[in-house]
């Protein structure tokens, strides 16, 4: 697996309204935001429910579970900071609270199934904790 | 509708400008066109043009306005990526019928010089989780829309390759595509270097600099203009998300290009050019479906039963397509306007489609979430 310890990548732009989220994983818990009206998660964080336009949300701690939809082993990099990463895997993954996120997938060989289960593995490549994933081996190839 | 198109000014596209100005290719752009409708500058008196990103990122059209030298009375930014060109044209249509204007110019252009990396300052929620995880531009996201439909469809990679193939083979009959003289087998397309797997080097469009006009008339006045007009028939299009973790599971271009047919009471089978966006081969087989042309995953069969020559049962990108001609960043997306209106005009030459009286024309931005399509005709 790649050594993510001692790189420079650019780091997520925190605005008042993500903070939350960011803050969160720096304590090692990844939370999403829930609409208290309608009760479904949302991702990534908003000032209003996008399903139901309520403005009354709260923040709730994610399984960090889900399924791996698509992926791409990334070659050439389109920022040069991840050059000598590559090449590497990103991936679109449905979580099991139903919202989807881009994120880093780890692995040792780039040999993914569709739909395969993969879990939350919280890294800190720089000063901020990220939600990547890898593959839940328990569960691999079912 | 009452609109019609009347001048077409399209620049050779070139690998890199020298010498050149974003500005300065708009202007040659635009007199081109207006030279091809055979109108004066002052017939202009409408505006749109896209973001500039780098030269003019705000106050575009008066930036554009003032060195252009005219002063319209309807003037506005189209920004839509890809699907800018075809979004103005529609747009244009609408401020003519609404007595805003009665002639736009509808312009993007853009310079490309070597070693030069122009980034937009973006501190919005796709800068924010999409970078961090090393997903920074367009190539990733459109593998990762590719390898979606490979593992939903079984779709192939040799079915891919096969679109970039045929979009240089039709390159061949016309000498300002970037991709004259240079065609690829289907072979050297799977065999050259992945840039995001499953996404190959020769299944991406190259930049350029170029530069595209067109010019949207009234019905009435377009019955004076130089060339026989090109009317608009009907015109689609949505807008789903930004990032790719947030797109709907809907086939894109499932609203934009079946709106448009049904405007112009149309169906996909009468069109007599499909003039499709086509940063990437996959954009071009998602196209394929969602106009109900075959079965969601299965335009590879499509591909074995249909040729996209100009001679052939479905003339596809008879310009060669951006992965052909090239793409000059926006004014790629109006490469596929200038084309079907050559053809319906009759003055493709080298590669005209024998018999044509309907086009359809799409664009695509933002990764298949802006999409649009029109439908383009010899007739009113």
């Amino acid at each position: 697996m790649k050594d993510f310890e001692n790189v420079s990548l650019p780091g997520p732009t925190v605005t008042p309204i993500s903070q939350p989220f960011w803050e969160s994983l720096k304590r090692g818990v990844f939370t999403l935001q829930r609409c208290n009206s309608c009760e479904e998660w949302i991702f990534y964080p908003r000032a209003h429910c996008p399903h139901c336009f309520s403005e009354s949300l709260r923040w709730e701690e994610a399984s960090g579970g889900g399924r791996l939809k698509t992926w791409s082993i990334v070659h050439r990099p389109g920022n040069p900071a991840w050059n000598h990463l590559a090449p590497y895997a990103v991936g679109v993954v449905e979580l099991d609270e139903g919202p989807s996120i881009l994120s880093h997938i780890l692995a040792d060989t780039h040999d993914y199934n569709y739909l395969q289960r993969v879990r939350l593995n919280i890294l800190t490549p720089g000063e901020q904790p990220l939600p990547f994933f890898e593959i839940h081996e328990q569960e691999e190839r079912i | 509708m009452n609109a019609a198109i009347v001048g077409v000014g399209e620049l050779t596209p070139v690998r890199y400008s020298e010498g050149k100005t974003t500005l300065s290719l708009i202007s040659e752009s635009v007199i081109a066109a207006l030279q091809d409708a055979g109108l004066e500058k002052t017939d202009i008196d409408g505006l749109l043009v896209g973001p500039q990103v780098g030269e003019t990122p705000q106050h575009v059209p008066a930036t554009v306005s003032e060195y252009l030298g005219i002063e319209p009375v309807m003037s506005n930014t189209v920004d839509l990526g890809g699907a800018s060109g075809p979004g103005m044209i529609w747009r244009a249509a609408a401020a003519i019928q609404m007595g805003m204007c009665e002639t736009v110019v509808c312009v993007l252009a853009n310079k490309n010089e070597k070693g030069e990396v122009l980034k937009s300052p973006n501190r919005n929620p796709i800068r924010e989780f999409d970078v961090p995880f090393g997903a920074s531009g367009a190539n990733t996201s459109y593998a990762l829309l590719k390898r979606l439909h490979m593992e939903q469809y079984g779709s192939r990679q040799e079915d891919f390759a096969e679109i970039a193939y045929r979009a240089r083979e039709n390159a061949q009959l016309n000498p300002k595509a970037i991709f004259h003289g240079k065609p690829n087998t289907v072979e050297e397309i799977l065999q050259s270097p992945m840039i995001a797997d499953p996404l190959h080097l020769l299944e991406i469009v190259m930049p350029v600099a170029g530069g595209a006009a067109v010019i949207v008339t009234s019905e009435k006045k377009a019955t004076t203009a130089n060339h026989k007009p090109v009317f608009l028939k009907g015109a689609g299009e949505k807008i789903t998300h930004r990032a790719i973790s947030q797109a709907p599971d809907t086939l894109p271009f499932s609203y934009s290009i079946p709106k448009a047919l049904q405007q112009a009471n149309l169906k996909a089978e009468d069109m007599d050019l499909l003039s499709l966006y086509d940063c990437y081969t996959s954009v071009v087989a998602t196209q394929l479906e969602s106009a109900g042309l075959c079965e969601p995953g299965k335009f590879g069969d499509f591909l074995r039963n249909y040729s996209f020559a100009p001679d052939g049962e479905y003339p596809l990108n008879t310009h060669g397509g951006q992965l052909g001609f090239g793409q000059a960043d926006l004014a790629g997306g109006m490469s596929h306007v200038v084309e079907a209106v050559l053809q319906l005009r009759g003055e493709a030459e080298g590669r005209q489609i024998p018999e044509v009286t309907n086009a359809l024309v799409t664009g695509n931005g933002a990764t298949l979430s802006e999409t649009n399509a029109l439908i383009l005709g010899g007739t009113p």
